[in-house]
């Protein structure tokens, strides 16, 4: 690793450990009895079993996948501040093939559910992406309201085309139409029990290496960094700035799409209520690729480690801790992550002040030396 | 006693040592000229200086005595300012407010600003800088904004003050006030570190010169004894030729053509019409240059040319093919090659390396992309061609960062790509803007070899001197239109000027 590798590598550690400081501070200040072992939870939970680690690398899923739309706009100069609604249209479309469509047989309605949800997510995208490319209006903007859009719509989607009375979400898939679990099952287990982890997880790592192909090694790559870096050289070099902008935000939603169906194919029973809420994938995703530092490999370990203090964060309710408690040392810890870059300029500044004083310091023993210069 | 004394200076950057213990010494109330190629580390010994970088090795003296500067904050605490090579003023704030920045007054968190008005505004008096304080950055032009950096230095009462390339961006006229501003300030007892790439101007104003080649100091000359040839054999490590021999041009078909081109002013901007009516030719090996004071409407000519921008009517033909509503990439693909006037907005990606940078028009064609995947392999080594052929000097080779490279060797990596392109027209807009003199030699031969391989050149220039030596013919654009068709060899320097400024104009036909 170079220099620059270090430091951003230092920088995400870094601002995962404030993050958790300041929810350990939190806790101390609720609770003080409490607050030790429920932090030790945080840090050790996930790793405490092999069904925990499963259980981790089935809540990355998703988040992966979020992080990634994020960061793959991001890099082009967007910012996709509407994963959620992208990532609710997905979930939606491919509960909707995986419960109607059970004349397909179960490996091809899966396939069905997947592409649909990506298209789904990429249409959702791609109307912001219209808007900022002909009409100028800024994306986050268009994106704030296509994610309110789309949750409502969804909602009377599913209240008119799937929906169960009896438990007031949508209607459960059958079990033939979620993700197989590709034996990942035996691995991930513990003595009782074996996690949900499935191909899932794969799906997601085939999808950020083929996104990595994408931006680094094509000319479409080349092309949508050059106008996330520079608009105005991107058309001097007569690249078709609204086409890029247009197919990136496509990209970016079909990757948020994805995300959904994946989230609700995931066999854990999964359905969709009916409530006003974005979904918070979304949101945490902008943590995930910031974390990430934009960079699809990173996103895979920062997702995963998002998706780990999570899952400990959750278990701290067992500790007397209150659920909203729970919910804003968690959300501090994995939003405090977003600030990532702001931390990554202090240590940059630091680490080159700190590198002055020791010449300071060198530069003093020779004065004290008494040898004039 | 020196004011300031930068004493075995090392800086180092990944690949290169950029200063190599250098010693350089300010005596108070001088004009110290630093002169040397492009990448010979003249911008990085002067951020040493000012605090933005620190060296590994030597000591820096005030007065003979040693000081310790970590920031700016540290310098301007010392009394030293710096105009960068690329201004960093904030440009939706005013002028004032730029001004300002950094030391604002304020009673109970309230900016008090009146003092400073005053305080500006005789600053601005004094010098004789027309400017007003309250327009927003952004709406004044480029020697203006270098006024508004040279006052920083002076409302914070700066004593030493450092120039890096002032003049590069600026009008002849506003380099003659310039030269005269640094003069006074000279005269007040301020010190100057002046950098440049022009002989002319070391020559008119500065005391003693300083050069560097490749990180070195080869010398610091007494200006008055030392001639513009010794400076140039100093800097470069050989003799370098400041005319250039030029054989009678063979004009050959015409290649573009431009008939009747308008552009109207937009109502955001000053109103008036950008374009009026222009025609001309440009043939197949001739050097066409477009004189003309900066904000003339060169600029628009060439976006209307280049397809920046579309054009509200006239007619633009290419080899006869009417190119007037072509999209951008069919205007380059119809043989057309652009160095572009400003480097970091339109020339290059900052963030690119120097191999992708050389790319930018081509990554598409078939010889850098195989089934929509770039040939890394390729481009590395079409990139180390361009690096020898056209000696772009860098840190770390075709993989640098564009950003971290010297402003000389940035315009080179345009250059290199344009020409090798291999254009029939080649629109060269202001290409030896900070390039060194070996470099500007360099590429004038350059320029000159497009015209004899029947290659029709389009170069807009500001500076007479260059559009006299290289041109084979000269327009003159004035608010819009073209006042003037000349032969440079029939045409004087008074003559040109009075065109430029308006105050004489012929009637142009179209050729
Ligand atoms: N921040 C940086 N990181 C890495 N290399 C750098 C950096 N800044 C400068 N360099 C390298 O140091 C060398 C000296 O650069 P510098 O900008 O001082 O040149 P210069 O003399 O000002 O040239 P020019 O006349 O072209 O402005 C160059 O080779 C450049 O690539
Ligand atoms: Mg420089």
């Amino acid at each position: 690793m170079n220099r620059s590798g270090v430091l951003n590598f230092l920088s995400s550690i870094l601002v995962v450990i404030v993050g958790l400081l300041i929810g350990f501070i939190i806790l101390l200040i609720s609770d003080s009895g409490q607050a030790l072992p429920a932090f030790a939870t945080i840090l050790t939970f996930g790793a405490s079993s092999m069904r925990n680690a499963g259980d981790v690398l089935l809540f990355a899923t998703p988040i992966i996948l979020t992080g990634l739309s994020v960061a793959f706009a991001f890099r082009t100069g967007l910012f996709n501040i509407g994963a959620s609604g992208q990532f609710t249209f997905g979930g939606f479309v491919a509960i909707f093939i995986g419960v109607e469509f059970l004349f397909l047989p179960p490996p091809i309605r899966i396939l069905a559910s997947i592409i649909a949800a990506a298209l789904a997510g990429a249409l959702w995208g791609a109307i912001p992406g219209l808007l900022k490319a002909y009409r100028n209006v800024h994306e986050v903007i268009s994106c704030i309201m296509t994610n309110y859009i789309g949750m409502f719509f969804v909602n009377f989607l599913i209240i008119n085309h799937l929906f169960d009375q009896g438990r007031g979400t949508s209607t459960r898939m059958p079990s033939d139409s979620n993700l197989p679990t590709m034996g990942l099952e035996h691995i991930f287990r513990d003595n009782i029990r074996a996690s949900h982890v499935n191909s899932g997880i794969i799906i997601t790592i085939l999808i950020v290496i083929l996104v990595y192909i994408i931006l680094e090694k094509t000319t479409f790559g080349y092309e949508l960094k050059a106008c996330g870096f520079n608009k105005e050289a991107a058309k001097y070099a007569g690249i078709n700035e609204n086409r890029n902008i247009i197919f990136s935000m496509m990209i970016s939603g079909a990757l948020a799409g994805t995300a959904g169906a994946l989230n609700f194919m995931n066999g854990t029973g999964l359905s969709m209520s009916i409530v006003d809420a974005l979904a918070m994938e979304g949101f945490t995703g902008i943590s995930v690729a910031f974390l990430g530092l934009n960079h699809p490999i990173g996103i895979i370990f920062s997702g995963i480690l998002v998706s780990y203090l999570y899952l400990g964060g959750a278990r701290m309710q067992l500790f007397g801790f209150s659920i909203e408690i729970v919910e804003i040392v968690i959300s501090i810890i994995i939003y405090f992550c977003a600030f990532v870059f702001l931390v990554k300029s202090f240590l940059g500044n630091a680490i080159k002040n700190f590198g002055k004083k020791d010449e300071k310091s060198k530069k003093q023993d020779v004065s004290k030396g008494g040898t004039a210069v | 006693m020196y004011i300031i004394e930068m004493r075995n200076i090392t800086k180092e950057f990944p690949g290169i040592i950029a200063n190599d213990n250098i010693t350089l010494q300010l005596k108070k109330g001088e004009i110290h000229a630093l002169l040397g190629e492009n990448g010979a580390g003249k911008s990085t010994l002067m951020s040493v200086l000012f605090g933005l970088y620190k060296q590994e090795k030597g000591s820096i003296y005030k007065n003979d005595e040693e000081v310790n500067i970590t920031g700016p904050g540290d310098a301007n605490s010392l009394g030293i300012g710096m105009v960068h090579q690329h201004f960093k003023l904030v440009h939706n704030f005013t002028v004032l407010e730029n001004i300002v920045l950094g030391v604002e007054t304020t009673q109970k968190g309230v900016l008090q600003m009146k003092d400073a008005r005053e305080k500006v505004l005789a600053l601005s008096k004094r010098y004789g800088f027309d400017i007003n304080i309250d327009k927003e950055i952004r709406h004044i032009s480029v020697g203006m904004q270098q006024r508004v950096e040279i006052l920083k230095m002076l409302y914070r009462d700066n004593e030493i003050l450092i120039f890096d390339e002032p003049t590069a961006v600026l009008t002849p006229q506003e380099i003659e006030a310039l030269m005269k501003t640094m003069k006074d300030m000279a005269a007040e007892g301020k010190s100057i570190l002046f950098i440049t790439h022009k002989l002319d101007e070391i020559k008119q104003v500065a005391d003693r010169c300083s050069v560097l080649r490749k990180g070195k100091m080869i010398g610091t000359v007494d200006v008055a004894s030392t001639s513009k040839e010794e400076l140039s054999e100093m800097m470069v490590g050989r003799k370098v030729a400041l005319s250039l021999d030029k054989e009678e041009a063979k004009i050959g078909e015409t290649i573009l053509e431009v008939k009747n081109l308008n552009q109207k002013g937009k109502a955001d901007e000053s109103g008036k019409d950008k374009l009026k009516n222009i025609s001309f030719n440009v043939k197949a090996g001739e050097i066409l240059c477009i004189a003309g004071i900066e904000g003339n409407g060169q600029t628009d000519l060439v976006y209307a040319l280049t397809g920046l921008e579309e054009i509200d009517s006239g007619e633009i033909f290419m080899e006869g093919k009417d190119i007037s509503k072509a999209k951008i990439r069919e205007r380059t693909e119809s043989g057309i090659a652009h160095i572009p006037e400003d480097r970091h907005k339109h020339g290059l990606v900052l963030d690119y390396s120097l191999a992708y940078n050389t790319i930018l028009q081509t990554y598409y064609t078939d010889t850098f992309q195989k089934g929509g995947f770039l040939k890394k392999q390729t481009i590395l080594e079409y990139a180390k061609k361009l690096i020898n052929r056209f000696d772009i000097r860098s840190g770390q080779g075709e993989e640098t960062m564009t950003r971290s490279m010297s402003g000389g060797n940035q315009q080179k990596i345009i250059l290199a790509r344009e020409i090798d392109r291999d254009p029939k027209l080649l629109i060269a807009v202001q290409p030896t803007r900070g390039l060194d003199v070996g470099a500007i030699e360099y590429i004038h031969k350059q320029l000159l070899a497009q015209r004899d391989s029947g290659k029709a050149v389009l170069l807009i220039s500001l500076e007479l001197e260059e559009v006299m030596n290289v041109s084979d013919r000269i327009l003159v654009m004035y608010e819009g239109e073209i006042v003037a068709d000349v032969d440079p060899k029939q045409v004087t320097f008074q003559e040109l000027g009075l065109y430029m400024s308006g105050a004489k104009r012929d009637e142009v036909k179209a050729v």
